[in-house]
């Protein structure tokens, strides 16, 4: 009843119900007959012709409910409480705001399930343990499963996390720095400084490394620019910042195998190269910083939790 | 200011309704005694189990998903009411009701106890002395020991029985098991030891609504006016075609009324239609050599009439009692073919929301799917998962079995895979089809959409 901007409406409404409470008594003893022996009382009425109702007197115990009935609204209302503008807190309410406040009193004294997770240094071990890999997955379900999948085999732009092909490494402690920093890309635009025909060039010289002829006497224009702008982040032989300096915090991808992030056509590798993978506002990244908003036995079974599909 | 309740020391009968009463007393109070007793396949064959919200009744073990069997069986019950109303007026009343029952069991116990309705009344008006409540005390025992036996059965159709059997000695009880317990206890004891009739006068709303289902050609309890009346004494001797009804007016149709009403007065909503004045009237017109039947069932119609027996009986067939019989037979025909066709499993298929779908290399496409298995059966199932609806579809994930254990549901991602070109970018029906390994008619054919990104 506390919502009410003038404490008029809750006399208003306090005095409805007290009311409405008189009436029923009122309406009760006004018109029930004691009369119980002599020729029956009739009420007067008469329906479809000839139906006529007597007013007998009320059996006693269902006089007794009647009355009940009202003296226990009144114990309820009170207690309640539902008159005026008692206000119900958690202390003096009977009903669910109290079960409410003891469930979460309960909640928060019982140990967290999830809070053990909080302080787990070995992740490796965390990821063969199998109820807090079914949580894990819970947690993957929930927070993953948008741009990865339920599968984990990711989406246009967002990486596979079951093929063991890993852009910043492949050990735990460096998936859970992904999870809770969160990444984006690194990789320049290359509009500008190469011509059109020198990123087609390039593009090719992509797909043939993949494909493990880029050392055909055709690209050897291209390797020369390779060496020249790419050579820092994905390395002499191509195979990514990871695998070629050991560094967790570059992501460039390997470009010798069959894996492509964005897609493996050439129109999409021209596009890369051209505008580049990398944001233009580093404080909004497509794999966000989770430290913000989960806790850290979360990100730890996340992380083991991810590291587990890579190891199926 | 109310009026104090007159109590009705009935006076027993014996006759074809009696027993018909006793029959299905029996009939029903042993398969409400019984059932917990019985043992299926290593459980209790009848369990209504609340808190794992799975009801075990034989074979059959049924899940909230099955609530419309539930629902089905209360219209069939609705139905029968209609029809065996609209046939032989309050039949359940009379002889089914759990009012009626336990009233006839707790009056049985009375009678054994107290003596005969003259002996109960001439006890009542007695002063209190150590005999009068030494009987008192017996019959409340006993009827509380039966209170409580029955309370007990009832909760042992939720609570294990052997478990509850276990508990008695130390009253082991939990705490909703010991307030059932006593709960329904005390309302049999009370019901049927106390307030007999004046729950069907007062209480029991289906003694209201009778008359909407009855009709002139309904079977009710009823006094043959024309033949009783004018009703009086006849002496030793008078001329039997004297001006006189049948009726001596012995009154013994008043004394065995279980609710206390003259049927002589005609139909009336007090009336449940148990038959006993009939079977107290009969003895009497056979002492006077005259036909049974002054109290009988017959319709308004037939007596309006004069109709015979073979003329009653066909008017039982009119198009109300064939329209309700029809969609009784109707409704439980479908209630056993759809229980014995009923599949104990399920399949939820729900694909990701996001992402829409994957390009993969070799020219493929996938989609992500959580499979959502509910095993209802009593047994370890395996399902088998395959999909169809486009050209090359097929699953891509390691699983394409799926073990669930008894009563479990379980989750499953499933990866599907379709060739780039089997469909059109966006959403393209397809159909997973999961089967039991064990059980082929357990089988079930889910819709999904596979969807191609642009």
């Amino acid at each position: 009843m506390a919502d009410f901007i003038s404490g008029f409406w809750d006399l208003y409404v306090a005095g409805f119900v007290a009311f409405s409470l008189l009436l029923c008594l009122i309406l009760m003893f006004a018109n029930m007959t004691s009369q119980e022996s002599g020729a029956p009382q009739l009420q007067g009425h008469v329906w479809d012709e000839n139906l006529r109702e007597y007013n007998n007197p009320l059996p006693r115990w269902w006089l007794i409910l009647f009355v009940g009935t009202v003296l226990f609204s009144i114990v309820y209302l009170v207690i309640y409480p539902g008159f005026g503008n008692r206000k119900s807190t958690p202390e003096n309410d009977a009903g669910l705001r109290r079960e409410y406040a003891e469930e979460i009193r309960q909640a928060k004294a019982a140990p967290n399930n999830l809070e053990k997770y909080a302080g787990t240094q070995n992740l490796a071990a965390l990821a063969t343990d199998k109820d807090a890999m079914a949580t894990g997955q819970r947690l993957f379900l929930t927070y993953c499963t948008q741009c990865h999948g339920s599968s984990g085999r990711g989406s246009k732009g967002y990486p596979n996390l079951t093929d063991n092909d890993w852009l910043y490494g492949s050990s735990p402690e460096v998936i859970r720095t992904s999870i809770s920093e969160g990444r984006a890309g690194n990789m320049t635009p290359f509009k500008g400084v190469l011509s059109d025909a020198e990123i087609k060039m390039m593009a090719d010289y992509v797909l043939a490394l993949s494909k493990g002829k880029s050392e055909e006497p055709d690209y050897a224009q291209a390797k020369g620019i390779y060496m020249q702008r790419c050579v820092t982040c994905h390395g002499v032989e191509g195979k990514g910042s990871f695998l070629s300096f050991e560094a967790t915090d570059i992501g460039a991808p390997n470009l010798t195998d069959d894996i492509w992030l964005f897609g493996g056509d050439l129109e999409t590798i021209i596009d890369g190269i051209k505008t580049g993978h990398n944001e233009p506002m580093p404080a909004i990244k497509p794999m966000p910083t989770w430290k913000l908003f989960l806790d850290d036995a979360k990100l730890n079974l996340l992380a083991a939790y991810v590291y587990s599909l890579s190891k199926k | 200011l109310y009026a104090a309740h007159k109590k009705i020391y009935v006076r027993s009968t014996s006759g074809l309704f009696a027993r018909w009463r006793w029959t299905l007393v029996w009939l029903t109070q042993v398969i409400f005694f019984g059932l917990p007793w019985l043992t299926w396949n290593g459980r209790q064959a009848v369990l209504l189990h609340l808190v794992e919200r799975k009801f075990y009744i034989f074979s059959w073990v049924f899940w909230p998903q099955d609530v419309l069997f539930l629902s089905v069986l209360l219209i069939i019950s609705a139905y029968s009411l209609f029809f065996f109303t609209a046939v032989a007026g309050r039949l359940w009343c009379g002889y089914a009701c759990p009012q009626t029952v336990y009233t006839e069991i707790f009056q049985w116990i009375e009678e054994k106890i107290e003596g005969d309705h003259v002996a109960r009344a001439k006890l009542d008006k007695a002063p209190m002395s150590g005999r009068k409540f030494a009987i008192k005390s017996l019959k409340y025992m006993v009827w509380a020991v039966f209170a409580l036996w029955t309370g007990f059965t009832l909760v042992s159709y939720f609570s294990p029985v052997k478990e509850l059997l276990a508990s008695i000695p130390t009253f082991g009880f939990g705490p909703w098991e010991r307030f059932w317990i006593f709960f329904y206890g005390t309302f049999t004891f009370v019901f049927a030891g106390s307030l007999r009739e004046q729950v069907c006068r007062y209480m029991c709303p289906y003694a209201r609504f009778q008359s909407v289902m009855f009709d002139p050609d309904t079977m009710v309890v009823t006094y043959d006016e024309a033949r009783g009346e004018p009703r009086g004494f006849r002496r030793r001797g008078e001329d039997p075609a004297a001006a006189r009804g049948e009726c001596i007016d012995c009154g013994i149709c008043v004394q065995v009324c279980p609710t206390g009403v003259d049927i002589r007065n005609g139909l009336q909503y007090e009336c449940i239609g148990c038959g006993v004045c009939i079977d107290a009237c009969d003895p009497i017109m056979d002492k006077l050599n005259q036909p049974r039947g002054l109290v009988r069932y017959t319709t308004e119609n037939a007596l309006k009439q004069g109709w015979e027996t073979s003329e009653i009986t066909h008017h039982i067939m009119r198009p109300r009692t064939l329209i309700y019989g029809t969609i009784l037979i109707g409704i439980i025909m479908a209630f056993f073919w759809g229980l014995f066709a009923r599949i104990p499993m399920r399949v939820d298929v729900i694909r990701d929301r996001t992402p829409t779908g994957r390009e993969v290399s070799g020219g493929m496409v996938e989609n992500d799917y959580m499979l959502r298995f509910m095993n209802m059966t009593e047994s370890t199932q395996t399902f088998v998962i395959s999909v169809d609806g486009l050209d090359g579809i097929h699953i891509s994930s390691d699983k394409q079995q799926v073990t669930v254990d008894p009563l479990r549901n379980q989750e499953e991602i499933m990866v599907v895979q379709a060739p780039k070109e089997s469909g059109q970018v966006g959403s393209n029906r397809i159909y997973f089809e999961i089967v039991s390994v064990d059980d082929p008619n357990m089988k079930r054919r889910e819709k999904a959409a596979f969807l191609y990104p642009k």
